[in-house]
């Protein structure tokens, strides 16, 4: 009696000695989480609903902010204009990373060059990549304008064109689907070979294979690829400030984001409104106005989910 | 006889036909792939041939793709007109400092996540990926605020710290690809390390690291990239001009240099922009090989 009592008692010192040390191996992340996002999200709530400067103490206004945020005709052009790159960018390089991941799958000679070739671009920092873009699209020296002219057509002013400077933006983010394409390939070398034998035996050629094995197979990371993009799409920063600040975007307004504001993306106003004219209770309503947006925007895709994303899981069940 | 040699014929003519066929897919798969490679190429090739150019010939048409002659003093006038020695230094300070905290803490909490059982796991792991969604833009104000009361504002510290302290996007990332990773490495050797009276920080620090190179390298080279990279915590936390890694010091430069300013000086432009991309071709190349393996084992093709 008392062997086996002992026996449990120690198997349950055990447990509880493993839960411990498992509680304290992920207290790093929880201490992180708490002091760097739910403590702060929480203070982003309550400065939206102040006056707030940092240096005098907050002021209670209600939802003045909030009411603000619908009346303000730049808010609607900033998230127009990250609606507009989204919308645009983000089902761009799904496709074209799809596209190289399975090219870079296949097995001819010299695979691994183009793999490192393809990836190679994406490591460009992006001031740098910027300025290089910056030097490319020059409306005077550039060589974009060179390689129009070969062809006779008109130079453009590219990012000083209001009508292109966001697609400007989308066609140099080309260069950068690298990460993108390496989870894709990685997804592509995870499909079991035996999917594509069983295929080949119920008589699917090669395009029966890729759309029967391949395309659901990849799914689930194509809805991984496009939960991340639109978030990531939607916080576009650096890129825009280096472009506007480093006066490509012709700015012959003071405080305007590129010509026309036609580079005005939601969290460059979010930073000038904070950082630049110290309302930081109104970029606070504007942080969490996007964070509703967001959480919106992937709900809807969860929900989606369910008529286009396979998973082997639900196979097996 | 006769009906074996037709057989062999046969199989003989079957194999060569599938061979040439073969070679014409691998021929037409180069055709395409070249000249992508070759426009995804160019803009680098662009950027390294203008920095090797002299004033005069930029502004040169047809633009020349060789630099003739080659000015190599490009090189040494643009990283002594500003003192990106010094920036060049912030930014490694900046990078090794969070590199080292996110890779002991993502393998850390990682190893929690995927060895060891206690109650309430699988929610508090989808805590962490719930974590990677939520856009940080919605605490920059309150973290500015708080680094402030803190007078952390012009130090390494708001920087570096939540490295440590997982509290970024990116590290629920890594936390995740190390718990993926982990979890196929067969569990008999925890037992064996467990009967060897291993402690289990012990079991994370001397068994788990030194089997996880692969994904310890894409921990490694992705965050380096992406705090080499960073352009918005620095913009914030770093206003002094001493303290400027690399990616602000390069903006301030183009704003000098750049396309508004009344010196264009794009040859230094350039020049001081490859000198910030040299250390990111490095640690591509050096981690290269790791990185598909890393990221395979995280099973987001649904396995």
């Amino acid at each position: 009696m008392s062997v086996v009592t002992d026996k449990l008692s120690r198997r349950w010192s055990l447990r509880a000695k493993e839960a411990a040390a498992g509680y304290f191996f992920i207290l790093p992340f929880l201490i992180g989480f708490l002091w760097f996002t739910a403590i702060p999200m929480g203070v982003a709530l309550y400065i939206s609903f102040t006056e707030y400067n940092i240096v005098q103490p907050p002021e209670w206004v209600g939802v003045h902010h909030f009411v603000r945020l619908f009346e303000d005709t730049r808010l609607r052009k900033a998230l127009a204009n990250t609606s507009f790159y989204a919308g645009l960018s983000v089902p761009l390089y799904l496709a074209t990373s799809f596209l190289a991941a399975l090219a870079m799958n296949s097995k001819i000679k010299g695979i691994r060059i183009y793999r490192t070739i393809f990836y190679l671009p994406s490591v460009i920092p992006a001031v740098a990549n910027v300025m290089l873009w910056l030097w490319i699209f020059n409306p005077q020296w550039g060589i974009a304008n060179f390689l129009l002219g070969l062809v006779g057509i008109e130079g453009q002013k590219w990012f000083l064109d209001p009508n292109l400077s966001k697609p400007c933006l989308i066609a140099m983010g080309l260069w950068g689907i690298g990460p993108t394409m390496v989870i894709y390939l990685a997804g592509l070398q995870g499909v079991p070979p035996e999917l594509y034998e069983a295929a080949e035996i119920d008589g699917a050629g090669p395009w029966g294979r890729f759309l029967h094995v391949t395309i659901p197979m990849m799914s689930s990371v194509t809805f991984f690829n496009l939960i991340m993009g639109i978030i990531n799409a939607f916080q576009v920063f650096a890129l825009a400030f280096v472009l506007i600040e480093t006066g490509a975007g012709g700015t012959a307004t003071a405080g305007a984001a590129g010509v026309q504001d036609s580079l005005l993306f939601y969290v460059y106003y979010l930073y000038q409104r904070g950082f630049q004219y110290q309302q930081m209770g109104y970029a606070s309503a504007m942080g969490w106005l996007l964070l509703l947006i967001i959480l919106v925007l992937t709900v809807i895709q969860f929900k989606l989910a369910g008529s286009w994303v396979y998973y082997e899981a639900a196979r097996g069940a | 006889m006769t009906a074996s040699t037709e057989h062999v014929g046969q199989k003989a003519r079957a194999v060569s036909i599938w061979a040439i066929r073969r070679v014409v897919q691998e021929l037409v798969a180069h055709a395409l792939l070249i000249p992508i490679s070759i426009v995804l190429l160019f803009p680098l090739v662009w950027l390294i041939s203008t920095s090797l150019k002299c004033h005069t010939e930029i502004f040169k048409f047809p633009p020349q793709l060789i630099p003739n002659p080659v000015c190599w003093s490009n090189y040494p006038e643009a990283l002594t007109v500003y003192p990106f020695d010094l920036y060049f230094r912030n930014s490694m300070i900046y990078c090794v400092g969070i590199v080292i905290g996110q890779v002991l803490v993502s393998t850390f909490v990682g190893y929690g996540f995927a060895r060891l059982r206690f109650p309430g796991r699988d929610v508090l792991f989808w805590l962490v990926l719930l974590r990677m969604m939520l856009p940080a833009t919605v605490t920059m104000v309150p973290s500015y605020v708080m680094f402030a009361k803190m007078k952390w504002i012009n130090t390494f510290l708001p920087l570096i710290v939540p490295g440590w302290l997982p509290g970024l996007n990116s590290a629920s990332f890594y936390i995740f690809l190390c718990r993926q990773f982990f979890m196929g490495i067969p569990l008999e050797l925890d037992d064996a390390a467990k009967i060897d009276g291993a402690g289990f920080v012990r079991m994370w620090w001397q068994m788990m690291l030194p089997l996880s190179k692969p994904v310890v390298a894409t921990v490694t080279v992705f965050s380096f990239i992406i705090h080499w990279n960073d352009f918005q915590g620095p913009l914030l936390y770093l206003q002094r001009q001493n303290l400027r890694p690399m990616a602000l010091a390069l903006q301030a430069f183009g704003d000098a240099f750049g396309p508004e300013s009344t010196s264009s000086e794009w040859q230094w432009l350039m020049a001081a922009s490859t000198a910030f991309v040299v250390p990111m071709l490095v640690m591509f190349f050096a981690g290269q090989r790791y990185f598909l393996r890393g990221i395979s084992t995280s099973g987001l093709a649904g396995r």
